[in-house]
């Protein structure tokens, strides 16, 4: 039985999807409605769909076309993007999304995680971790707002999301996104030991041992966006996911 | 079994759907949708009371469920339907915890219609890559003789999201099971009264499949 969930990861900007590089150079892949209904039908685990350029331009989310990813969605169906108040989120749920997933708005007022998870339960909120590392390989919080490391220390961010009542962790590698390099696998090893609730580690995938490595070195989730979107050495666009045998047999050969 | 005597009309089924302030109710209906049935939402025991078949969907708190139930002024009207016109009633998530009598998440007792109560999850049951909340997909084994899933090869998965599950006094009350970590009650059933710690409402088509015999049960 599979215990670790397998989460495509899909980024919008300007109501397109795209596809970005250690966080730059968006790259157009096709219409998200048509993307979320083959997702759909291929039976993913969870999905997740990040507004990169809400919080940027200071906007709402697009609740009309998250209403419609929630009409498509018969699995879980997690949203962040531009996400700062709890009626925000409230109406973000009415729509059908099951988790709100936050980074700028916890880095700005960490007690939002708090004020959210005794309204709507922890298991709703998602807090979003970027990292990188730095020319001496230290691993770092990355600031996407301000395009470069924050002064704030990567350890103890995890630590106080959680102790705020953060539901799971999305750990994010910037320096692999994009990149089909492989994850970042100590850096999950290590943020997973200080996380006690589910952590979902993205960036760098490239197959499906990648996610295996992934998971051995602690998360409870992987999650990807090339993986997902690209196919073959020119990165052509085409939507895959394996199914629940191969899923199974790579990630669960050895149970215990 | 649910009771095969009293079928309506079809045409006249009517699907409610509890809006108490506490779950996803959207998604349910979308599922609903998908299985070919409209089905309403309501808030009220005016509307509630016309309903051939509820749903209590539900997401977080033990206590603020019952209390946002009790503050609706809907315990009435449901222990109504559900124990004297024995309409089919189908609690998800939360809305099956409340069918117990309490849970050691709050204080408050809950509706207690099944005999059992509801647990937090023994983490020292749980080995250390086991989290808590238990979530994620889940396969589910149903007892041989039940309304809602027929033997077939594949075995069910659903989506589950956790931290307490439901423990019946009576084995006969269980529905179904699941494990994480050790084995828990997934589901119970008791004549027209069923629960679920799953989402059907957000597991394909294993939760639609589950979703369409509710609604094709008689009432």
């Amino acid at each position: 039985m599979l215990k670790n969930r397998v989460i495509p990861c899909l980024l919008l900007q300007n109501g397109g999807l795209v596809k970005t590089s250690k966080f730059s150079k968006p790259k157009y892949v096709g219409d998200p409605i048509n993307a979320i209904r083959i997702f759909n039908d291929k039976e993913v685990d969870e999905l997740l769909v990040l507004d990169i350029a809400a919080t940027k331009e200071n906007r709402e989310p697009d609740y009309d076309l998250i209403e419609q990813f929630a009409g498509e969605c018969f699995m879980p169906l997690a949203y962040g993007g531009g996400i700062r108040t709890a009626d925000q989120v409230r109406r973000l749920f009415a729509l059908g999304v099951e988790k709100v997933c936050l980074q700028s708005a916890v880095v700005d007022d960490p007690e939002i995680i708090r004020r959210l998870s005794e309204q709507f339960g922890s298991q709703s909120i998602i807090v979003s971790v970027d990292i990188k590392r730095n020319w001496r390989n230290r691993v770092q919080l990355h600031d996407f707002r301000a395009g470069g490391a924050s002064k704030v220390v990567w350890t103890d961010f995890v630590r106080h999301a959680v102790e705020l009542g953060a539901g799971e962790i999305l750990f994010n590698a910037v320096h692999r996104d994009g990149t089909m390099s492989g994850m970042d696998v100590e850096a999950i090893r290590a943020a997973s030991k200080l996380a006690s609730v589910p952590l979902i580690a993205v960036g760098g995938a490239r197959n499906l041992t990648d996610f295996r490595l992934a998971i051995d070195a602690g998360a409870s989730a992987v999650s990807a966006g090339a993986f997902f979107v690209f196919h073959g050495p020119h990165r052509a666009v085409l939507i895959t996911y394996p199914s629940y045998d191969e899923l199974q047999g790579v990630l669960d050969d050895d149970e215990k | 079994m649910l009771p095969m005597d009293r079928c309506c009309l079809p045409g006249a089924v009517m699907i409610t759907i509890i809006d108490y302030g506490a779950g996803n109710l959207r998604s349910v209906q979308n599922m609903l949708r998908h299985v070919g049935a409209e089905a309403t939402i309501a808030s009220t025991s005016a509307e509630i009371e016309k309903a051939s078949k509820l749903i209590l969907p539900g997401v977080g708190h033990f206590d603020f469920g019952m209390k946002n139930l009790a503050s609706c002024g809907l315990l009435d009207v449901l222990h109504d339907k559900a124990l004297n016109q024995q309409t089919p009633f189908l609690g998800i998530c939360l809305g099956a915890q409340l069918l117990t009598r309490r849970s050691e998440e709050g204080d408050l007792p809950g509706l207690g219609w099944i005999a059992a109560d509801t647990r937090r999850f023994d983490t020292s049951r749980l080995d250390d890559s086991l989290r808590v909340p238990h979530m994620g997909w889940a396969e589910t084994e149903y007892q041989s003789e039940n309304p809602f899933v027929q033997e077939t090869g594949e075995k069910p998965r659903y989506y589950y999201v956790h931290s307490y599950h439901i423990v019946c006094d009576r084995q006969e009350d269980e529905l179904c099971h699941a494990t994480h970590g050790y084995r828990f009650t997934a589901g119970v059933q008791r004549d027209n009264i069923a629960g679920v710690q799953f989402h059907p409402e957000k597991s394909h088509r294993f939760g639609s499949a589950f979703l369409k015999k509710f609604v094709d049960l008689p009432c």
